[in-house]
């Protein structure tokens, strides 16, 4: 049992005419990868930033390590480390500059800025101007000004918007080793792959209303129970026995290629049960799980890309 | 806080230098502009006496608040391009308040002004009659008054202007208006009646009147009324500034 970190109760925001966010409520959890995640513009960013303090909710009430994150600002800040969308810094600061002057902007004892230069692999750019730094490096040195004052929360937007296959992984990495030191993260993403693989629990917001919440598993199980085996094998008599798997939806096959479908968490069970019994030698043989992707689809009724 | 406030400050002399012509603009061409001009106009000063008033008084304060106005619009400038560019957004996420960014930059462009009156008092020294005196503290104190009066009417620009594209159009159509009337250019007592009651409520009227009565040797408690407006406009701005100040 952790507690709650961030507590989020009936908030609502509006700008102009226009509902931004509309009555959501959900608690991030001490110690946790927490992900709201949801297409642009579904509110996210939004909620975030009445989250860290920047606007304030037109209703509901919002409170971040016991308090109020608006009229609490500062003392709040002091205890969070924020990394935000498209934020820059000075054109010709250099890197170890930004480090020295975030790590004099808190009072309380900060963390090793050299050492986490060195950590997030910009120890070689320490001299460089922000300028000349590539997409994935500046977000690298935003997440070590986030960490800077060693905060207990930290918020990353939208972290890895932008960046190359192989940079968001070693984001991804990072972000892992945030928790590892007993932080809370709390990010937004519109990469399902990201949230999938990155949260312990993710919030599906669409058009500014929570949809569902939980770990990305059990999200999988609850709304996308579908599971495909696909296997291949010459036997004469596989399919006719792959049509009276229990649960079994459609069996296609192209040559001597079958896609079994069916539903149930022992649905692939159920496939091996059956070649298993009536002794059916594969060639080749996987399953298709579902993914966050699709429980965005069958929640939503279209694709997040859209 | 004021660790911050040192830091950030040492940060931005350094970054200012760091830019082309920051320095060769802001230092090094107002000086030479001064030296040039000491040289052309400077020989006849101790025969005319016209000319000698118009060096002793006209010139300082003509090259003050010419130095001091760009100092401001550049500050507007500055805050504008760090708000459009979402470095005042980053900073907000940390315990950093507003007046210290803006106490930062003005610490900035005082220090850079300070450098760049005195080489030109430096500079100048030999174009001067040789028994001119200049009451330097008290001008100086006269500056400093007059700047951070005007500085604080550009914090209010700063706080709000939305991009650096606008910047320097809006702070030029508040600030030119208000030198154009100052006095500076075309003595106030042949304006008409109605225009004279308008200038007096210029900041830059004040400031103008100040930094001229010190220099011609006037005693502070002659300038009361200049000073007061010049507070009064000070504290009203940067009270003002502090509400309306805008990150994004």
């Amino acid at each position: 049992m952790s507690e709650a970190v961030v507590r989020v109760t009936g908030f609502r925001k509006t700008y102009g005419s226009v509902v931004a966010v509309d009555e959501i409520s959900f608690d991030v959890r001490d110690g946790e990868i927490f992900g709201l995640i949801g297409p642009n513009g579904a509110g996210k960013t939004t909620t975030l930033e009445c989250v860290e303090g920047f606007r304030t909710p037109d209703r509901g009430t919002i409170s971040v390590l016991g308090l109020d994150p608006f009229r609490d600002a500062y003392k709040l800040q002091a205890r969070i480390g924020v990394q935000l969308q498209q934020a820059q810094l000075q054109k010709r600061i250099k890197v170890w500059e930004a480090v020295h002057l975030w790590a004099a902007l808190y009072r309380r004892e900060t963390a090793d800025g050299e050492r986490l230069l060195e950590q997030l692999g910009l120890a070689d750019k320490r001299n460089a101007w922000f300028m000349t730094l590539s997409g994935g490096q500046k977000q690298r040195l935003f997440i070590v000004l986030a960490l800077i004052n060693d905060p207990e929360l930290v918020f990353l937007d939208e972290l890895t918007t932008g960046l190359d296959p192989q940079a968001r992984r070693a984001i991804w990495d990072l972000v892992r080793g945030i928790r590892e030191r007993g932080k809370t993260v709390f990010l937004t993403t519109h990469l399902m792959e990201e949230a999938e693989r990155l949260c312990d629990r993710v919030a599906i917001i669409e058009r500014g209303r929570l949809v569902d919440i939980d770990a990305p598993e059990a999200l999988v199980r609850r709304h996308c129970p579908q599971r495909t085996v696909i296997l291949t094998t010459d036997d004469a008599a596989a399919e006719t026995r792959f049509g009276a798997i229990p649960r079994v939806e459609a069996v296609v096959r192209q040559g001597s290629r079958y896609t079994i479908r069916g539903h149930g968490d022992d649905f692939v069970t159920a496939v091996i049960r059956c070649l298993s019994e009536a002794n059916i030698s594969v060639d080749d043989f996987r399953t298709v799980h579902p993914t966050l992707e699709d429980v965005f689809l069958q929640l939503t009724g279209h694709s997040i890309r859209d | 806080m004021l660790r911050g406030l040192w830091r950030l400050t040492w940060l931005e002399i350094k970054i200012f230098l760091r830019e082309p012509l920051g320095a060769i603009g802001s230092v090094i061409v107002p000086v030479v502009l001064y030296v040039v001009l000491g040289r052309v106009m400077g020989r006849g000063a101790t025969l005319d006496p016209v000319a000698s008033e118009f060096m002793r008084v006209g010139v300082p304060v003509l090259v003050a608040v010419t130095i001091g106005l760009s100092a401001v619009l550049s500050l507007i400038t500055i805050i504008s391009i760090y708000r459009e560019s979402g470095i005042l957004k980053r900073l907000r996420a940390t315990p950093l308040r507003p007046w210290t960014i803006l106490t930062a930059h003005v610490l900035v462009k005082l220090i850079f002004t300070a450098a760049t009156v005195s080489l030109m008092m430096l500079a100048g020294r030999r174009y001067y009659p040789a028994d001119l005196d200049i009451p330097v503290v008290s001008f100086t104190l006269a500056l400093l008054i007059c700047t951070f009066s005007i500085m604080s009417i550009g914090f209010v620009i700063a706080s709000v202007v939305p991009t650096a594209r606008f910047a320097q159009p809006i702070a030029g159509a508040i600030f030119y208006p208000m030198i154009g009337l100052s006095g500076l250019f075309f003595p106030i007592a042949l304006m008409p009646a109605g225009l004279q009651a308008v200038t007096r409520i210029l900041p830059v009227t004040h400031a103008v009147s100040l930094l001229r009565g010190i220099l011609q040797g006037n005693a502070w408690s002659a300038h009361v009324t200049d000073l007061a407006a010049l507070a009064v406009v000070f504290v009203v701005c940067t009270a003002l500034s502090a509400r309306i100040f805008r990150w994004e």
